[in-house]
């Protein structure tokens, strides 16, 4: 489950991580008064306006904005409010119709001129699933596109891998702080920014954390200027107040509905639909449509399950998209019954009453000849098949590929 | 014999009386599964299934001699149950729990190879040596005794791969689903050295999915110490990048974890790699008589 930029901040500010402070506003006045907070806290009328989505890259696309007065926090926060926001990391990207700004972080300015220079660093922690642990990747490049700074120039990349029994030790905080080529107060108030940083990664069950830039400012503090935080949706239930924090604005309406039935699906841009039971085998089934001529339209793994009141909500799910021509339906009857899911997909079929499309469905695995049957007598429009081979082979005859 | 689990084996099911644990150990009973007992906290002295049920695996050790555990606990306790069974001095242990939180694993992962045993998956459908130990929720009837050695990532899809190896003529000497988790016990490659060195099993089936490079390093070490003809496929080539693919380990990061970088790095190191899923039984046969 992926975190606002907001909600990050004040995540790690729970664990006293530094993080640069502002105000989230939904309207331009809630921004006007924001400000007027920042400056009573900070003694400056410079603001940055961001815009709150789940997607990277903001700043390409007009979502962030230095404001030097309250007439710029007014402009920017009306024009960044509503907007369509398009990133590199938004469906489509550049070209693509851009992310709903529903939210904005009213923050404040940490580049302010002093003693040294200010200088960007970039920090993350992530599961090294080679090493199974948690490892911090962290560089000087800050600021930067990650991935481009590892392609052009690796050596500027370090990782620290953290011993699961052991946990994050001091030398490995200082270690960071060193190689940042940092001295006096910078560096402890680095070393002490990775400490906290790691204990709230740990502490909140996360599966990633980014902070990028991470910032010494022109008094050597260690601040937070942005956070994408991601959390392991299999630790929620430890966490109840971090679950709350899940914006499904950002999700997929179609995928937040199937997940409240038990179906985990995930929207694709192809014609033909599917239905299976199983993740490995739902995404072999969508390379079997794309090698029998067609283009998966989704992925969709029904479950254990698959009685009739799933098959019924999976079906009507994936006829909604306008694009799909034909629906296969492979389901290996392990511990479920395929006669049941026949009967399930027969009922389904009658209940929603007018399907115009081809259906396909291959059923194989305990009494999958009784459900060849019955999907054959039903009197419907569809097909059966056992193997594999032949439900691929149907699937190119009925799109015409 | 086999590898893993056999007709020797003593084995115990963490979390009998739970109903999912209660519906498989039925299963793996009538299976013919040597079940000599169950764990349920505070459930210890009763009789379930017509096996006896301990408090702790530690009893279950003591009374009855277990050295393998299939796990069916909620996620939440799942890695203490873990734990629990590799302090116990169990040396096989089988996790079919789905949703345990990473973190967690992270732990019980270096735990239990710092103990030294044996773990499988978690999320996972378990261990099957046809005719001698179901040790897990597959179903029993398609599997046949015989040579083929099965690794695979995912539980329905094993399912086709085996019904295929049967359907073609052929059975299994033993199917490993290591689990579709980002981290787990006995990875792909450690379950293709098991099968190589298991002098009952002539081929191997290797079938991975996207994410990770678990796939491209068994591989690798295929290419230079394989003894037998190997089959593999990958799921996912139509996966989008940066999706989870219900299998929360099936995920596209890089351009080294997609499908087709793992099936070009297979196929460069000799493994027959088949582009549909429908075609791995026959290329077993082929490979086999090549």
């Amino acid at each position: 489950m992926n975190l606002h930029e907001y909600q990050g901040k004040n995540l790690l500010k729970e664990y006293g991580v530094p993080i640069q402070n502002g105000f989230v506003a939904t309207t331009v006045e809630e921004a006007v008064e924001a400000a007027q907070k920042l400056k009573a806290d900070y003694n400056s009328d410079w603001a940055i306006i961001k815009a709150q989505i789940h997607a990277g890259g903001r700043g390409k696309g007009g979502g962030v904005k230095l404001a030097k007065n309250e007439a710029d926090v007014k402009e920017h926060a009306g024009n960044i409010l509503g907007m369509m926001l398009k990133t590199p990391q938004t469906p489509g990207g550049m070209d693509g119709e851009g992310k709903l700004v529903r939210k904005i972080l009213v923050a404040q300015d940490m580049y302010y001129p002093g003693e040294n220079e200010p200088s960007e660093y970039y920090v993350s922690i992530l599961l090294d699933r080679k090493r199974k642990c948690n490892v911090i990747v962290y560089s000087p490049e800050g600021g930067m596109d990650i991935e481009e700074v590892a392609e052009k120039t690796p050596e500027r990349i370090f990782k620290e891998y953290i011993d699961p029994a052991l946990g994050l030790r001091p030398f490995q905080a200082a270690k960071v702080a060193f190689n940042f080529g940092l001295k006096g107060d910078a560096f402890k108030n680095m070393r002490n920014f990775i400490t906290k940083l790691y204990a709230a990664y740990v502490g909140s069950d996360a599966s990633l954390f980014e902070i990028n830039p991470c910032l010494k400012t022109s008094d050597d503090k260690i601040v937070a200027v942005d956070s994408k935080v991601s959390l392991d949706e299999n630790a929620l239930f430890r966490h109840p107040a971090l679950a709350e924090l899940r914006d499904v604005h950002e999700e997929d309406p179609q995928e937040v509905e199937a997940k409240e039935h038990g179906l985990n699906y995930v929207n694709l841009d192809g014609n033909v639909g599917c239905m299976v039971n199983g993740a490995g085998l739902a995404m072999a089934t969508m390379d079997i449509i794309k090698l029998s001529g067609g283009e998966p339209a989704n992925f969709l793994d029904v479950g254990g399950t698959a009685d009739a009141a799933r098959v019924e909500k999976a079906f009507r799910i994936i006829m909604r998209d306008p694009k799909v021509e034909a629906i296969l339906i492979n389901i290996f009857g392990g511990i479920v019954r395929c006669d049941r899911v026949a009967q399930g997909v027969v009922d389904a079929y009658k209940n929603i009453g007018d399907i115009s499309i081809p259906i396909i469905v291959r059923l194989q695995g305990t009494n999958a000849d009784i459900a060849k049957e019955i999907i054959d007598n039903s009197g419907l429009e569809v097909h059966s098949a056992i193997v594999l081979q032949e439900a691929a082979d149907k699937v190119k005859e009925l799109i015409g590929a | 014999m086999a590898v893993l689990v056999t007709k020797d084996s003593k084995i115990i099911v963490q979390g009998i009386t739970g109903k999912e644990g209660s519906f498989h150990a039925g299963q793996m009973i009538e299976y013919g599964t040597p079940i000599v007992g169950g764990v349920t906290p505070g459930k210890g002295g009763m009789e379930h299934l017509g096996v006896p049920v301990f408090n702790t695996v530690d009893d279950a050790v003591k009374h009855k001699g277990a050295d393998t555990s299939i796990i069916f606990v909620p996620p939440r306790f799942a890695a203490d149950a873990i734990i629990e069974a590799a302090m116990a001095g169990i040396k096989v242990i089988i996790c079919i729990t789905e949703g345990i939180p990473v973190q967690d694993m992270v732990k019980a992962k270096a735990f239990v190879e710092k103990v030294g045993c044996t773990l499988i998956g978690p999320n996972c459908p378990g261990v099957m040596t046809p005719g001698e130990a179901k040790v897990g929720i597959m179903p029993g009837f398609i599997h046949n005794p015989g040579r083929i050695g099965i690794v695979s990532r995912s539980g329905t899809l094993t399912y086709e791969a085996v019904d295929q190896v049967t359907k073609a003529g052929l059975g299994q000497s033993t199917c490993i689903g290591i689990g579709g988790d980002p981290i787990i016990g006995t990875t792909t490659l450690d379950a293709v050295k098991m099968l190589m060195d298991d002098p009952d099993t002539d081929g191997v089936i290797m079938i991975g999915e996207i994410g990770g490079t678990m796939e491209t390093d068994a591989a690798r070490w295929i290419k230079d110490n394989a003894t037998k003809p190997v089959v593999g496929f990958i799921a996912g080539k139509t996966a989008p990048k940066g999706r989870t693919m219900g299998h929360a380990g099936a995920i596209v990061g890089g351009a080294e974890d997609t499908a087709q970088a793992k099936m070009k790095v297979m196929a460069e190191c000799g493994i027959h790699v088949v582009e549909s899923p429908a075609q791995i039984g026959q290329m077993m046969v082929k490979a086999l008589s090549a």
